[in-house]
């Protein structure tokens, strides 16, 4: 247990450490959530005036938890673009020759992913409430919204980190974002789900990355909605990924 | 590459070269090869060209609500964002052209290319002869999948032609856009780093709701004064509103001014490029 909380430390320090030394990795995971929270609460904000649209604490709030959730998921996903770039450098090699307990890698990297996220949250955040959010939910309430980010941070970091090690390119950026973009843009991204009609109804209503948005909008309104789905849909995600990110660390063991 | 093989036999010695190639060969001699390598790229293609139309497909659906806010232009919000795809698509060429513009510089060729007698011109517009062909072949894909999904124009055959004729010279303007990137930067990197911010340009745009549907006045006041705005309001019109002449005057006269703009630039910094050399 000790060798593997020391790579897992070791990795996700490192991690941590080159997002902020690195404006060129920074920046951009800054960047994007801001450039959606802006483009969605400023240019649609007329889409609260659709009939039927009810959201006690308006629409700067009801796009603010999308793209907080949002900037969660990216945080992990662009940790999996790092995690190929170690491939490509050859960094990853001798890390895996180096490491006692090679498991501790993926954890040091999706401890990073955390670590990567703690400050984009902090910055979207921020400019959330100078947007103009309202936030009637709780102290209680919204912790759940944080705890559903950091939920959805690690569901995707280990989705990201594993493929990277199954595929060990960084040309497999675009395989590792777009089901990531692709699931949370098939949910009830700009009116909520019971304004969606069409097939884009039936699958965000199956689609688990719903349940974690809806949720975090009732946790923001202070009327929680969606909380087991969200906890059970990420619970599950965590379960099946982690298996996943294994066989990924699995598989590059074996390429050596 | 026949009018690049005269141009370079022709060499700089002026006994040994009886018949230069016109502009015209030596251009389509060097679009040729840029057609060539930019087909070639089949990896590189398919994300630019379908990320357009997945985000056309949920979009399309997604934001359909908004058709019942007073006063929005049609019922069926797909006619209304079809025009994103094409001008999305058209960034993405940009890029395309600048990456591929680029490598040219990195790798030296630019240089070798600059010694030949092949003139300026012919370079410049001639390394954006594959970013076109993608533009066009984009243009037809976009249009053909916003048919088969219902889309309808208001300004019949004659409106969908006109509208990729638009679309080729919004594509063409870009990649000239994207050829001026690489040769003030001369590397990749850099050019894919200005990508997110021509993104921006889009989203700070009518791209999601008509200009006088948009609540919050600093973001209305933006995409008043975005270029981009017009484009998409030229190509949004034929669709929808059927022959606008002012619509399309603006649409047509932005991408040709963003054009003339970005290749009388890149004029000016292949010169300062190739003077450093």
């Amino acid at each position: 247990m000790t060798r593997f909380l020391s790579v897992a430390r070791a990795v996700g320090w490192r991690t941590v450490h080159n997002t902020l030394v690195t404006p060129a990795l920074l920046l951009p995971s800054i960047i994007f959530p801001l450039f959606f929270l802006v483009a969605f609460a400023g240019g649609l904000s007329r889409i609260a005036s659709v009939p039927d649209f009810h959201y006690g604490p308006g629409y700067t709030s009801f796009q603010f938890v999308f793209v907080f959730l949002q900037s969660a998921a990216f945080g992990g996903v662009f940790t999996g673009f790092g995690v190929a770039r170690d491939f490509d450098s050859g960094f990853a090699r001798r890390l895996l020759l180096a490491a006692p307990q090679r498991s501790g890698i993926i954890a040091g990297y999706v401890i990073g992913a955390l670590g990567r996220w703690a400050i984009v949250a902090v910055v979207v955040t921020v400019a959330g409430v100078i947007a103009g959010m309202n936030v009637d939910g709780n102290a209680v309430q919204l912790f759940g919204l944080v705890a559903l980010g950091i939920g959805m941070n690690l569901v995707a970091a280990l989705w990201a980190c594993g493929l990277a090690m199954f595929l060990r390119t960084e040309q497999a950026g675009a395989v590792i974002q777009m089901p990531v973009f692709v699931a949370l843009f098939l949910a009830p991204v700009y009116v909520p789900l019971s304004l969606l009609q069409g097939w884009i109804h039936t699958v965000s209503k199956i689609n688990p990355a719903t349940f974690v948005i809806e949720a975090g909008r009732g946790l923001l309104a202070g009327t929680p909605v969606e909380i087991a789905a969200s906890g059970i849909s990420l619970a599950v995600g965590l379960v099946l990924l982690s298996a996943f990110a294994r066989r990924g660390l699995a598989s590059a063991e074996r390429a050596g | 590459m026949s009018a690049l093989a005269d141009a370079e036999r022709a060499g700089p010695w002026p006994h040994a070269a009886p018949a230069r190639a016109s502009l015209l060969e030596q251009t389509a001699a060097v679009a040729r090869r840029s057609a060539t390598r930019t087909l070639r790229q089949k990896g590189l293609l398919a994300f630019p060209l379908v990320f357009p139309l997945i985000l056309f497909a949920i979009n399309g659906s997604a934001l359909s609500p908004a058709t019942h806010i007073p006063r929005f232009p049609t019922s069926n919000y797909r006619d209304f964002l079809i025009a994103m795809p094409f001008v999305q698509g058209a960034l993405f060429i940009s890029i395309t052209a600048g990456v591929d513009l680029a490598r040219d510089i990195e790798s030296g060729f630019f240089n070798r290319l600059a010694l030949t007698p092949l003139r300026g011109e012919a370079m410049l517009v001639g390394q954006l002869g594959g970013p076109l062909i993608l533009g066009a072949l984009q243009s037809v894909v976009y249009l053909l999948v916003g048919l088969a999904s219902g889309v309808t124009f208001a300004s019949g055959v004659g409106g969908a032609l006109v509208l990729l004729a638009l679309s080729i010279v919004i594509a063409f303007a870009f990649a000239s856009l994207g050829g001026l990137l690489a040769l003030r930067f001369g590397s990749g990197e850099a050019v894919q780093g200005i990508f997110p911010l021509l993104f921006v340009t889009l989203f700070l745009s009518s791209s999601s709701l008509p200009r006088n549907l948009i609540k919050t006045t600093w973001f209305r006041d933006v995409a008043t004064y975005n270029p981009v705005s017009y484009l998409l309001e030229g190509l949004r019109s034929l669709v929808i509103s059927g022959w606008n002449a002012q619509a399309l005057e603006l649409a047509f006269g932005f991408a040709l001014a963003i054009l003339a703009i970005s290749l009388g630039l890149s004029s000016e910094a292949m010169r300062t490029r190739l003077a450093r050399k």
